[in-house]
């Protein structure tokens, strides 16, 4: 049953899957290309790149689109419940130790070190974010004056809304109309 | 509170792109800065967490959230939120994905979406930064430049920075000046 066999497959991938959507990839691709044959891999690849060009967490998108091309959308749920199947057990369970034990030294030091290690991720995203709306290259760019006008225009208005302390939400929808508009009279 | 937890998660998810690290500084921004569900610490330490188990890293990071903020229900609630928005325009456009996303119109809205998200993130590090030099240790702030100097320079995979950091925080930061 094909169905049951997505959400299996998806369930391997969950729980082998160690360091976000890219690292998902390489087990994606051993069950849904090598081990069942259900996509080849040029499809594979294409719907890599399109699930990071997506909203979405990038894993979930990549669930969703192999489920479909594989059995439709009840394919998709089944490929997207299996893959978050494991992490909602583990995730709670790791929550839970962290709970009771915290407060052990170890714990509390391993945690002390994680912490900063985040925050630098965050940061290292936030500067590749601030390239792409800039000068839309996600590594340093080599011509620093070819900037992207919604860039520069969105990103200073949304950083002064943010700092006025409106909301993520409707800072997000502000920022799509604004593309829009800008995008559609002045081009990008 | 589900509901609001719900509204805030579906619409990240529906609208951001670029995976987990910029989902997890706007899911920081909500319920942490405008709804106070969440300290930093707490935040972070999910975010940590969901890191280092298997899986993505903003499903776990809203597993984690969801169940901090409402038990199991949250949990339930805030997972759900952030896997149905993919799920349901994925399954909307798959049948013409790439008419979709070449469309310009598309491509403007999802800039300018970009660009606000940009904001909040940059936002969320300056915030968690100015924080950090408030309690005035060395050691945090050295971490944070060589993770961030590793990754983004030199694209060391995160698991050997988080497990590095680890093992220092293990040695070095047991102490509670640094929680």
């Amino acid at each position: 049953m094909i169905y049951w066999q997505l959400f299996w497959a998806f369930v391997q991938a969950g729980i082998f899957c160690v360091g976000g959507g890219y690292a998902s990839m390489p087990l994606i691709e051993s069950q849904v290309v090598a081990g069942h044959g259900w996509l080849t891999m040029q499809e594979f690849i294409d719907i890599f790149t399109i699930s990071q060009m997506t909203p979405g967490p990038i894993g979930i998108n990549a669930a969703t689109f192999v489920g479909t091309k594989v059995a439709g959308v009840p394919g998709a749920v089944c490929a997207t419940a299996g893959f978050i199947f494991p992490s909602f057990f583990i995730m709670l369970g790791l929550v839970l130790l962290v709970e009771k034990y915290g407060d052990i030294g170890a714990i509390r030091g391993v945690l002390n070190g994680l912490r900063p290690t985040v925050v630098a991720f965050i940061a290292s995203a936030g500067i590749g974010f601030i390239l792409l709306a800039l000068w839309n290259t996600e590594t340093l760019p080599k011509d620093f004056t070819k900037v992207s006008l919604i860039g520069c225009i969105v990103l200073p208005l949304a950083l002064a809304a943010v700092v006025k302390k409106i909301s993520v939400i409707r800072v997000l929808i502000f920022s799509g109309v604004l593309g829009l508009l800008l995008g559609t009279f002045l081009g990008k | 509170m589900y509901w609001q937890l719900f509204k805030s998660n579906f619409i990240i998810s529906a609208f951001t792109i670029g995976g987990g690290y910029v989902i997890i500084p706007l899911m920081k921004a909500k319920v942490v800065d405008e709804y106070h569900w969440l300290t930093d610490e707490e935040a972070l330490n999910l975010a940590a967490i969901g890191q280092s188990a298997p899986g993505l890293v903003a499903v776990n990071t809203a597993i984690g959230i969801g169940y901090k903020i409402g038990g199991i229900k949250g949990a339930l609630v805030g997972v759900l939120a952030t896997a149905l928005p993919p799920l349901i325009t994925i399954t909307a456009i798959s049948y013409a994905y790439t008419a979709f996303c070449d469309n310009q119109y598309v491509q403007y809205v999802l800039k300018g979406m970009q660009c606000g998200a940009t904001a909040i993130i940059i936002n969320v590090v300056l915030d968690l930064i100015k924080k950090q030099w408030q309690k005035k240790l060395l050691l945090p702030f050295v971490l944070i430049a060589v993770a961030l100097a590793a990754h983004f320079f030199f694209h060391v995979n995160l698991m050997y920075l988080l497990l590095l950091n680890g093992l220092i925080g293990l040695i070095f930061m047991k102490d509670k000046k640094y929680n």
